[in-house]
């Protein structure tokens, strides 16, 4: 039992609750969800120190022992998310400062940001099925006004669309439940795992494990993205971001808990079927980001792929891809934050997101050229920024795994990444400078100090992989065998 | 009586899909609040159902009901209920501004 589990929720929903309540004033409002993130920091740092001391860490709500009540579980996995989750929030909140606007402010921005964190959080630290389930509509719910939040014509008709994707895919999550709940009679997944491996995965829970598939596919983009290239090019840059780093990552944790740990024992059906989402994907995913020439959609497209690429880790399952895709999985909220913060400064000194009206940028945003230049690397995957340590780990798995093909297709794809972004860096920093109506100065230090600060995080996982591999190894090892998790859980 | 709570079910289902696949938003709100009544009469059903017993386990008790998925849907009703609202103040504020409620008019990529 530790209760700091449960304080990763009730920060954030304490915070939102009183912010609401500070509507007037958007100075305090800023303040109070500036310490508040901070202090969420704080708590996922010592959540992890906690885990790698004693490892998985259990909390049972109202003392519920399990498999009744609900329990939180504080992995190793978990732990690191939700610290990834609380830095990006952090640094969201101090970006949306200078950016934002007051009038969205004034509008309860802060308090269903705070709420967006609380359910991504709780996602991320439950361990039961259903509660996962409550999570995600927390955080969904949220995200619905976040995107509105404004309301010009072009939010409106894309969250219209969002809305009603994620209202179909939560009834298949219940529907998936019911059934699960049906053929187990459990929820608590580590009594999940032991009843499934119990009865033995086949026929009818094949079925339910790829109506699982299919819902968090659609909350993840992986094949089923066709919703967001859409729906994150509508709100401001600071939400984009936030979406971009953190909402499709909780549907890819998803997907990678419940296969390891609920799922994990029919993978010649499941982990098949993962394989070929991911490599369409990939490719899928790369053609988008070729075809398009304005810079929401090459981004929108890269956060495609690199869903697509984690799946691929996932498929191949063997130690070292599912090492990789935990290492990936931080570099990626990080690294797509900042990319997707850059590309809104982008846009806001040239005026335009199209790259045919875009140029001439490196004369007067020097900084904000060479900080999109090493994120186009780190992304990429170029040593010895943060992307490489993850895409070296999927990529030997993928080997050691023997899926050649897919391991062809991930390297591919990581030169469309590079050159999609690098047209973008051509198109909006080199030649004559043009002039745009609506360009604004971005040299403010509100807006260039924080995604400096994510850039340093970047270079510092970078250069620190040895350092993360070490934590990222043991939540690894979890995945691999979740006999650690469960025991800690049941108490057997 | 699982047999006829499924012929309901998949009729709620049948419903729910064809008013999805309209083109007019206001159908498509419904059907999507159908798909959730469907989803929660399948949960009801998954559970077993066993009419007159209590929820509750006492020493004597020869049959009983399971509390847990009518917790469950408690829950989902409430979440559903809320989506719901927020989707019709949604599906009203985007007609007026964008001035129709025909799902094709709305495709497309151009900003704006």
């Amino acid at each position: 039992m530790n209760n700091l589990l449960v304080l990763p929720l009730l920060v954030p929903l304490f915070t939102s609750v009183l912010l609401v309540f500070m509507r007037r004033s958007i100075l305090s409002q800023r303040w109070l969800s500036g310490a508040s993130s901070l202090a969420g920091v704080a708590i996922a740092v010592s959540i992890v120190i906690h885990v790698k001391k004693d490892g998985v860490q259990t909390l049972y709500m109202s003392g519920w022992a399990p498999p009744y009540g609900i329990a939180f579980v504080g992995d190793m996995l978990a732990a690191l998310l939700v610290l990834a989750t609380t830095v990006v929030g952090s640094f969201i909140v101090f970006f949306s400062m200078g950016s934002i606007g007051e009038e969205r402010e004034s509008y309860f921005y802060y308090p269903l940001l705070q709420f967006l964190l609380v359910g991504v959080n709780g996602s991320f630290l439950t361990g039961d099925i259903f509660n996962l389930f409550v999570c995600f509509e927390v955080m969904l719910i949220s995200s619905y006004a976040l995107i509105v939040l404004g309301g010009t014509r072009l939010q409106l008709r894309e969250t219209l669309k969002y809305v009603i994707i994620n209202v179909v895919s939560s009834a298949l999550f219940v529907a998936a439940v019911a059934y699960l709940y049906g053929v187990t009679g459990a929820l608590n997944m580590a009594d999940l795992f032991l009843k499934v491996a119990e009865a033995g995965q086949g026929g009818i829970l094949n079925v339910i494990a790829l109506l699982f598939l299919i819902v968090f596919s659609l909350k993840a983009g992986l094949l089923l993205y066709f919703w967001l290239p859409g729906a994150y090019s509508a709100p401001p840059t600071a939400v984009t971001a936030l979406f971009g780093a953190l909402l499709t990552k909780v549907g890819v944790y998803a997907l990678v808990r419940t296969f390891t740990l609920v799922f994990g024992g029919m993978p010649e059906v499941t982990h098949v079927w993962i394989g070929w989402m991911a490599g369409a994907t990939m490719v899928l995913g790369a053609f988008g980001a070729l075809a398009y020439k304005d810079i929401p959609r090459i981004l929108n497209y890269n956060i495609v792929i690199s869903v697509g690429f984690i799946a691929f880790g996932l498929a191949t399952a063997n130690r070292d891809s599912l090492e990789g895709v935990v290492v990936y999985l931080l570099h990626d909220m990080i690294a797509k934050a900042l990319l997707l913060l850059l590309g809104g400064l982008i846009i806001r000194a040239a005026g335009t997101g199209k790259l045919s009206e875009m140029g001439g940028l490196m004369r007067r945003n020097a900084l904000l050229g060479w900080m999109f230049f090493a994120t186009i690397l780190a992304v990429a995957g170029i040593p010895p920024l943060s992307g490489f340590a993850g895409k070296l780990l999927i990529v030997r798995g993928g080997l050691e795994g023997e899926h050649y093909l897919l391991t062809a297709v991930s390297l591919a794809t990581s030169f469309v990444v590079l050159y999609s972004l690098m047209r973008i860096f051509m198109a909006a920093f080199w030649g004559d400078e043009r002039a745009t109506a609506s360009a604004t100065d971005t040299r403010k230090a509100g807006l260039l100090l924080p995604t400096a600060g994510l850039m340093l995080i970047v270079v510092a996982m970078g250069f620190g992989s040895e350092w993360i591999y070490e934590f990222a190894s043991e939540a690894g090892r979890t995945l691999l065998d979740p006999s650690s998790y469960v025991q800690a859980v049941l108490k057997e | 009586m699982e047999l006829y709570m499924s012929l309901a079910i998949g009729v709620l289902f049948t419903v729910g899909i064809y008013l999805i696949l309209s083109k007019s938003l206001l159908r498509i709100v419904l059907g999507s609040s159908f798909l959730s009544h469907g989803v929660h009469l399948l949960l009801l059903t998954m559970s077993r159902l066993k009419t007159g017993a209590p929820p509750l386990l006492d020493e004597k008790a020869e049959a009983y009901v399971d509390p847990l998925p009518q917790a469950l849907i408690l829950t989902s009703i409430v979440i559903s209920f809320g989506v719901t609202s927020f989707l019709l103040v949604l599906a009203y504020k985007a007609y007026k501004k964008l001035g129709t409620d025909d799902m094709e008019e709305l495709r497309g990529n151009e900003n704006e």
